[in-house]
C-alpha cells in the first residue's frame, strides 16, 4: 500500500527499482505477513461496539455502540480488575526497578573477576525458567510443609504455618516477589553495561578527594546511568496493565480471586471461556488505550523534564 | 589526614562486607528452590511427603524419573516443543534477518516506511479476542502451526539485528556490488557471516520463548492432545496437584512410592534441564544483544 502511495508521490526511478527489485519483492512480503497478522486484528475491534456474532461476521453483526463499555464501566468486577492490573503492574516496576540498579550496582563493587561472573551467571538462571516451573516452586516454597513456613517456624516467628495462598492480603507481594526473582539479574544487565560506560577517570578523581565507596555510588554511578533509568522507566510504565497475565492466571485461587484477577485474565474469561467477544475485545480496548496514553504522556513528562526521550 | 583514612577505610570495610551479605543471600535465594526440587526429584516419593528433604536426597531413587518419562503426554509434548523450538526458532531468525538486512540498506527506497510499519506494531495490536477469532478463520487454530506461524516476526528482534548491521561499513556492500554480486548474494555471503553474534543472541530468545510457552497449547489446542506441549502438560500436571492438595491423585502414578510431590520435581527438571545446561554457554551472547537493544532502542 506504502509503495502505490510513495510512488505517486514521487519520480520513479526504474533503473534504482530494477536494481532494488529484490528487496521490494521482499518488502511486499513483509508487508502482507505484517497486514494479515498484526494489522487485521485491529479490524476486530469493531466488534466492541456491536453485538458481534461469529455467524454474522464483523460487517453483518448488529451496532449497538457503547453499550459494552458501558456494561465494563458498570462492572463492579471489572473495576476491582482495573485496580489489581494497576496496583500490581506499579508494585511490580517499582521493585524489579530498585533490585535490578541494587544488584547491578553492588555487583559492580565485587572486585574479583571470577566471583563477579559465577554470581551474574546464577543472577540469569531464573530469567529461563517458565511461569510454570516459577508458580511450581513458589508453591512448593509458600505452602505449610515449605521451606518458608519451615524458617518462620524455626525461628519462632509465627506458631503456625501460614497458608500464604490463601490469603488476599499477601498476594500482590507474593507476585511481586516472583517478578523480582526472575527478572533481577537479567534486568540488571542493562544497568551493569551503562555502569561499564562510565568514564574510570571519575572515579579516579574522586578517589584522590577522598571519597569513600558510598559517595562514589551516590554521586558518579546514580547519576551516570540516570539516563538509562529513565528510558527505561519510559519504556515500562507503557507496559504497567500488560504486566501480569500468566503468574496470576497460574498462581490465583478462589480463595484470593478478588486481588489476583487481571484486565487480561478478565478478557480471556468473558472474550474466550464465555464467548462474549464483543465484551472481550472492549475490555481489551480499554487496556491498549489507556497502555499507549501511559507511553505518551512518560515520554511527554521526560521531555519537558530536560531527559532523554523514546521518541 | 591519617584520621581520615582509617575511618574511610573502616566504611569501606563495612560496605564489603554488607554487599558480601547482600550477595550471599541472593545467590541463596535464588539457587535453593532449584536445588531443592533437583533434589526432591531423587527422593523417594512416599519418604518425601515426610518432609525434611533440603540439600541432599534421603532415599535415593531413579523411579520419579522412569515414571514421568513413561508418562504418555509428556513425551508428545516433548515432541511438540522440540520440533516447534527448532523450526520456530530457524525460520523466525531468517525471516527477523532478512528484513532486518531490507530495513537496514541505505539506498533502500522505503526503509523508513517499512520500520515504522513494523515499530507500530510493537505498541498497537488487536488484543486477545481479534486474534483468537483471526487464527481460528485462518484455520490456524487446533493445529501444529499456529505455534510457529504466527509469531514468525518480533519487531523488537528485528531492530536489535538492524542495529547490528548498521554497524557494518558500506563499503563491503559497495565493493560485493561492483563485483556483480546482487542483495540476495550480499545478504547471505557478506552480512549473515558477519552478523553470527548478533544471530545466536535471537535465536536464544525465540528458542527460550518457544521452549517455555504454554498459553498458545492452551488456548489454540486445548483440544488436541496430539499437539500439546511440554510445558503446558507440566501445567496440567501441576494444577491438578495444587487444586486436589496433595495426595488425591497418587492413584493416577500406581504403586506408593512414587507420590504427586516426587512426580512434580522431576517433570519440572525434565522441562527446564535442557535450558539450564545450554544458558551458561550462551551468556556472551545475549548479555551483547540486550546491550544493542538497550542502548540503541
Amino acid at each position: 500500500m506504502e509503495k502505490t502511495a510513495s510512488k505517486k508521490k514521487f519520480k520513479i526511478d526504474w533503473k534504482e527499482v530494477k536494481r532494488q527489485r529484490f528487496l521490494l519483492i521482499v518488502s511486499a512480503f513483509f508487508v502482507a505477513y505484517g497486514i494479515v497478522f498484526y494489522y487485521l486484528p485491529l479490524t476486530g475491534w469493531l466488534m466492541a461496539f456491536e453485538n458481534f456474532k461469529p455467524r454474522l461476521g464483523l460487517l453483518g453483526s448488529p451496532f449497538i455502540g457503547l453499550d459494552k463499555f458501558k456494561f465494563l464501566f458498570s462492572d463492579v468486577a471489572f473495576l476491582r480488575v482495573i485496580r489489581n492490573t494497576f496496583c500490581m503492574g506499579v508494585l511490580n516496576l517499582a521493585t524489579t526497578t530498585v533490585m535490578a540498579i541494587l544488584f547491578a550496582i553492588l555487583l559492580n563493587e565485587i572486585g574479583n573477576k571470577f566471583l563477579k561472573k559465577s554470581i551474574q551467571t546464577i543472577s540469569y538462571l531464573p530469567h529461563f525458567l517458565s511461569w510454570i516451573v516459577v508458580v511450581g516452586i513458589l508453591h512448593n516454597s509458600l505452602s505449610s510443609s515449605g521451606i518458608i513456613n519451615d524458617l518462620l517456624l524455626r525461628f519462632g516467628v509465627v506458631d503456625q504455618a501460614i497458608n500464604f495462598l490463601a490469603h488476599p492480603e499477601y498476594f500482590w507481594f507474593i507476585v511481586a516477589f516472583a517478578n523480582v526473582w526472575k527478572e533481577t539479574g537479567w534486568n540488571a544487565i542493562i544497568y551493569l553495561a551503562s555502569i561499564t560506560s562510565i568514564d574510570p577517570s571519575l572515579y579516579e578523581a574522586a578517589s584522590i578527594d577522598g571519597a569513600d565507596r558510598l559517595q562514589k555510588i551516590k554521586y558518579i554511578t546514580l547519576p551516570g546511568i540516570k539516563p538509562t533509568i529513565i528510558i527505561l522507566l519510559i519504556m515500562n510504565v507503557g507496559n504497567i496493565l500488560n504486566v501480569g497475565f500468566e503468574v496470576q492466571y497460574l498462581l490465583g485461587n478462589g480463595l484470593v480471586q478478588s486481588v489476583s484477577q487481571t484486565i487480561d485474565i478478565y478478557v480471556l474469561k468473558w472474550g474466550i471461556s464465555q464467548n462474549d467477544f464483543s465484551l472481550g475485545t472492549a475490555a481489551g480496548i480499554f487496556k491498549s488505550v489507556v497502555s499507549i496514553m501511559l507511553i505518551v504522556l512518560c515520554n511527554h513528562l521526560a521531555k519537558k523534564a530536560g531527559e532523554e526521550k523514546l521518541f | 589526614m591519617k584520621n581520615r583514612r582509617i575511618r574511610s577505610s573502616l566504611g569501606d570495610k563495612i560496605f564489603k562486607f554488607l554487599i558480601a551479605i547482600f550477595m550471599i543471600v541472593f545467590v541463596l535465594v535464588t539457587l535453593y528452590p532449584v536445588v531443592n526440587t533437583l533434589v526432591l526429584s531423587f527422593n523417594d516419593g512416599t519418604d518425601a511427603v515426610r518432609g525434611g528433604i533440603y540439600l541432599w536426597p534421603r532415599k535415593f531413587t531413579l523411579k520419579n524419573y522412569s515414571t514421568v518419562l513413561a508418562l504418555e503426554n509428556l513425551s508428545i509434548g516433548a515432541y511438540i516443543t522440540v520440533a516447534r523450538t527448532i523450526l520456530g526458532t530457524l525460520i523466525s531468525l531468517g525471516l527477523n534477518a532478512l528484513l532486518a538486512f531490507v530495513v537496514s540498506r541505505k539506498r533502500f527506497m522505503f526503509k523508513s516506511q517499512l520500520s515504522l510499519f513494523w515499530v507500530i506494531t510493537m505498541y498497537v495490536n488487536g488484543g486477545l479476542v481479534p486474534t483468537f477469532i483471526l487464527y481460528r478463520n485462518l484455520n490456524l487454530t487446533n493445529s501444529f502451526w499456529v505455534y510457529v506461524i504466527p509469531g514468525l516476526i518480533s519487531a523488537w528482534n528485528m531492530l536489535v539485528i538492524r542495529t547490528y548491521m548498521q554497524g557494518i561499513p558500506d563499503s563491503l556492500e559497495e565493493s560485493a556490488q561492483l563485483d556483480g554480486a546482487g542483495y540476495f548474494t550480499i545478504f547471505t555471503r557478506i552480512i549473515s557471516p558477519l552478523c553470527k553474534p548478533v544471530y545466536a543472541t535471537i535465536a536464544l530468545f525465540a528458542a527460550v520463548y518457544h521452549w517455555n510457552s504454554w498459553f498458545d497449547a492452551m488456548l489454540y489446542n486445548r483440544m488436541k492432545t496430539e499437539y500439546t506441549t511440554l510445558q503446558y502438560e507440566l501445567m496440567k500436571l501441576l494444577s491438578s496437584v495444587m487444586q486436589q492438595g496433595g495426595s488425591a491423585d497418587t492413584a493416577k502414578f500406581g504403586s506408593g512410592q512414587v507420590t504427586p510431590v516426587v512426580i512434580r520435581a522431576s517433570a519440572t527438571i525434565v522441562t527446564m534441564a535442557p535450558i539450564i545446561c545450554l544458558y551458561p554457554f550462551l551468556q556472551r551472547y545475549f548479555v551483547a544483544g540486550l546491550t544493542i537493544g538497550g542502548v540503541k532502542e
